[in-house]
């Protein structure tokens, strides 16, 4: 897909961002990624492969988890998008990032925005989920540096909280 | 003590080079050969595109020497006349707009007259074709030590293997990026993804033909890079910097995915022969080892790979007599270079798993056989070290034995074995790893960092040390806090800078806390001389007092600062020639058990439970330091088991995450991570390196613990499953029966 090409032109697209309405003109197939951090300048947002695989542009969709760098942004017109920005958005995000700091769950970082997007989805399907749910849940999202143990520790130890809360 | 850039990271606040935007700001792209070896005879460039929108940087714009600096300087930035391997970069262009480039990209073509290539360490060695220097050869060594002929006839047992280990990409999950700008007062300024600030500064003063202080390198936030932005960036940092130069524009070269891993460096592909002299009673009498890697097109950093490959290749074992011979060999694929480890894990996968076939031609348990070789305190190493540290490997391999419940279950697995379909095993491997620069290496680094106090108490951090997950800044904050005794949030560390911060080396080699961690508690107690011997401190004092010293002191003499450069210690004696003394100030220890399953239905493997237990000297920061282990086991495991680079015509063709397999956080087992602490007097506290020794022992704990399981030995990693079906349908045809019905081994 050429999102240059003259046959697509850019068109106006309306959606929800951590709460605030938004409105960008992009070319429709343009990469919801792109126009987050571009556009919106939502930089938190990361590309990490481009196709799908790693989960780093990893956001919130409606509240389904999605890899931005593979929905064309006009499929998310008028739908209502969570990234890591939407920390006020969200409940459970200030909970997950605190477990992040204290388990060692980010070391180099470039995967935490989505890994803990992916930590939100998963904790408000299954509030008290057991190890095994853990690694289903965030399987499609890679991390290089840490091995995954010390996340699995940040999700079980921020659902805890939130149970006990 | 949390880590220091941690809460921007969490919050997706942490800036990395790609979420730099300058005004006016190109788009930088490479135009790379599609061919492994050849003559390059002409460019063309398809009229559909309007080229005069486009910056078009070849070699002739490049101002200084065409070259990347680094140790042999035969590396091009860009390749001129000829190309040595596939991804060779030829062409580099600019435009505003990304999508326009993309296009560009393709409407370059480019005409070759091919030349004979060579793809593998065998065919480079019989050097029928000549594609580096006089033999293809970027470097040897030779490790002597003792009467090796001897040995040969008063051994019982002679055992021979050999091992192979395949090309691993980092895998960081940011790719190679920079952005460049150029004015003719100050020069270039690079702001990157990458480890080495200097490695960088010094490869652009060459390139652009600029002095020392018309170059400024910047480490943004760096999203991973186990070696592989050790010297990488300081190719593509000159590629957008001679785009930078040519346009005067800011210019933003960031790699995608597939460009990333066919292009840049990956672990070297290794092949090592063992020929081994063992007594009746199963010790180690000596042997012969054989070590080759396979460097890729440009010498880069293959002779130093080679050099920790070399050392490592004894393992923690007594040799009485050894006779090391390694080389590093060219090929026409894109260089190998650093990736954490560093040739240590390739040599060391080859020992390990020789050792459990000794094991087995002498009749001894695995677990015997390493216990009767294990060095001693008071013993030497193959480059006659003489260990001084008061290490008890046996103990370390009890405990680990323990941990792992090691002898119930390699009974139990032996007899649950004798049928099903999925097979249990249990493998063990122990393993050392050398930290710092090798021999008089940290001598020639010259290491030297910096601490600023300001006039409110608070004290920041000058080093070139980069943060890339492993935990520097909070490492280092923590070392500078605890000398001082002021709270841990009175320091802060500078972002790397060259204009700003001194040279304390490159952040590899497991040196920064222990080495650049030592410098800055020197310089730490610099700071703390000063105050107490103007007398505007005591010696019990409090923060506050040292906050009220600070602001004094600043008042009356302008500036508090206190650096340290590095010395050696006077034990530390190398001989570069013959290989021999003492190859690192300290070496960490390590003995790790991996249980695995093997299914005969899928042959996967699957490990399933998974101990690592490692001396490391003192554990300055246990959270970082499990996750050092962890991360290195993780990706490990990968080396042995999923991550299979496939070459065509030295190129990499599965360059993609979909079929590039790394671990997912489904694939592991529990990593156990357990620590003994000797001390260590070289380091901060006395730590030792950590973070490449996870890399060494899981492939050959795995696949020790696969022939334990199945009975069939595998000598080359990495172990897919299609390799285990290949070699278990050869077996059982050769038996002429089924593998299935047989017990395990």
């Amino acid at each position: 897909m050429n999102p240059s090409s003259a046959a697509s032109m850019k068109c106006e697209v309306s959606f929800t961002v951590n709460g605030e309405p938004r409105k960008v003109l992009a070319y429709p197939m343009e990469r919801l990624l792109d126009v987050l951090r571009k556009d919106l300048g939502l930089t938190g947002t990361k590309e990490g492969c481009g196709e799908g695989e790693c989960g780093s542009c990893s956001v919130l969709l409606d509240g389904v988890l999605v890899n931005s760098c593979l929905v064309p942004v006009a499929q998310a017109s008028r739908t209502s998008i969570v990234t890591i920005e939407g920390m006020s958005a969200h409940d459970l995000m200030n909970s997950l990032q605190e477990a992040f700091l204290e388990c060692g769950g980010a070391q180099c970082g470039i995967c935490t925005p989505g890994m803990i997007l992916a930590a939100v989805h998963l904790l408000e399907k299954t509030p008290e989920p057991a190890l095994a749910d853990i690694r289903e849940g965030l399987a499609g999202n890679l991390c290089r540096c840490t091995g995954y143990m010390q996340i699995f520790e940040a999700v079980t130890k921020a659902a805890r909280r939130r149970v006990a809360k | 003590m949390p880590r220091k850039e941690g809460w921007d990271k969490v919050t997706g606040a942490a800036r990395y080079v790609d979420d730099m935007v300058l005004p006016g700001m190109l788009y930088g792209a490479t135009v790379r050969s599609n061919v492994a070896r050849g003559k390059i005879r002409k460019l063309s460039f398809e009229a559909s595109v309007a080229w005069d929108e486009f910056v078009l940087v070849t070699a002739k714009d490049i101002p200084g020497k065409n070259c990347i600096a680094l140790i042999l300087d035969d590396q091009p930035c860009l390749a001129s006349e000829a190309v040595n391997h596939p991804e060779e970069p030829i062409l580099l262009l600019a435009h505003a707009d990304r999508h326009e480039l993309r296009k560009a990209v393709e409407a370059v073509s480019i005409e070759y007259e091919p030349l004979t290539p060579v793809h593998s360490i065998e065919e480079s060695e019989r050097q029928s074709t000549i594609i580096w220097g006089s033999d293809n050869t970027f470097k040897s060594y030779l490790v002597e030590k003792g009467d090796l002929e001897a040995v040969w006839k008063e051994a019982a047992y002679l055992v021979e293997g050999e091992y192979f280990t395949g090309a691993q990409e980092q895998l960081y999950i940011e790719n190679n990026g920079v952005i460049a700008v150029f004015d003719p007062e100050n020069g270039v300024t690079v702001w990157g993804s990458l480890q080495c600030p200097y490695y960088v500064h010094k490869a652009l003063m060459a390139l652009c033909g600029l002095p020392e202080d018309k170059i400024r390198v910047v480490q943004m936030e760096t999203g991973g890079a186990f070696g592989g932005k050790e010297e990488y960036p300081s190719m593509i940092a000159g590629h957008a910097a001679l785009l930078a130069i040519k346009s005067g524009k800011p210019v933003k070269l960031i790699y995608d995915r597939m460009e990333d891993m066919a292009a840049t460096t990956k672990r070297h592909p290794s092949r090592t022969r063992h020929r081994t002299a063992v007594s009746k009673d199963g010790k180690i009498l000596g042997g012969e080892i054989e070590f080759t890697i396979d460097g890729g097109a440009y010498a880069t950093l293959s002779s130093v790979v080679l050099s920790r490959g070399t050392i490592h290749a004894g393992g923690p074992y007594y040799w009485p007599s050894v006779r090391v011979r390694t080389k590093a060999v060219a090929t026409n694929t894109p260089p190998h270079g650093a990736f954490r480890g560093f040739g240590a894990p390739q040599s060391l996968f080859a020992l390990e798993r020789h050792m459990d076939h000794i094991a087995q031609v002498v009749g001894i348990s695995p677990v015997e056989i390493r216990r009767r070789n294990f060095l001693k305190p008071g013993q030497t190493t193959t480059t006659e070290q003489t260990i001084r540290e008061d290490i008890d490997l046996n103990r370390l391999l009890d405990r680990a034995l323990e941990l792992s419940d090691y002898a119930a279950k390699k009974a139990r697995f032996a007899e649950e074995n004798k049928k099903g379909m999925r097979r249990k095993g249990i493998g063990i491997a122990a393993f050392l790893h050398g930290a710092g620069f090798t021999g008089s290496g940290e001598r020639y680094l010259n290491s030297l960092v910096g601490l600023e106090a300001g006039a409110d108490g608070r004290v920041r951090v000058l080093v070139s040390s980069a943060e890339f997950g492993q935990g520097t800044n909070t490492v280092l904050c923590q070392i500078a806090a605890e000398a001082l005794g002021i709270p841990y949030e009175c320091v802060s560390i500078a972002q790397p800078d060259t204009t700003v911060v001194p040279n304390s080396g490159p952040t590899v080699a497991s040196r920064t806390a222990m080495i650049v961690g030592k410098l800055v508690q020197s310089a730490a107690k610099g700071i703390k001389q000063t105050l107490l011997n103007t007398g505007l401190l005591r010696d019990d004092y409090t923060g506050e007092e040292f906050q009220v010293a600070c602001g004094e002191y600043i008042v009356a003499h302008g500036a508090l600062n206190s650096y340290a450069r590095y010395e050696a210690p006077g034990d530390v004696y190398w001989d570069d020639e013959k290989y021999r003394g003492e190859a690192y100030a300290a070496f960490a220890w390590a003995v790790y058990v991996a249980e695995v399953t093997v299914d005969l239905t899928t042959y996967a493997v699957a490990v399933d439970d998974f101990v690592a237990l490692q001396e490391v000297g003192k554990v300055l920061h246990p959270i970082l330091a499990e996750g050092q282990i962890t991360g290195g086991v993780a990706q490990a495991i990968g080396f042995a088991l999923y991550e299979k680079v496939v070459w065509q015509n030295g190129r990499m063709i599965n360059n993609q995450m979909t079929n590039y397999i790394m671990p997912t956080s489904a694939d592991l087992p529990p990593i156990r991570v357990f620590f003994e602490e000797l001390g260590n007097v070289h380091g901060a506290h006395g730590a030792k390196g950590i973070g490449e020794l996870p890399m060494d022992g899981p492939a050959p704990a795995i696949v020790n613990a696969v022939e334990d399981a199945i009975g069939v030995s595998f000598r080359s990693i990495p172990l897919l499953p299609e390799d285990l079906f290949e070699a278990l349908r050869s077996e059982s045809l050769e038996q002429d029966g089924s593998f299935l019905t047989r017990g395990a081994a």
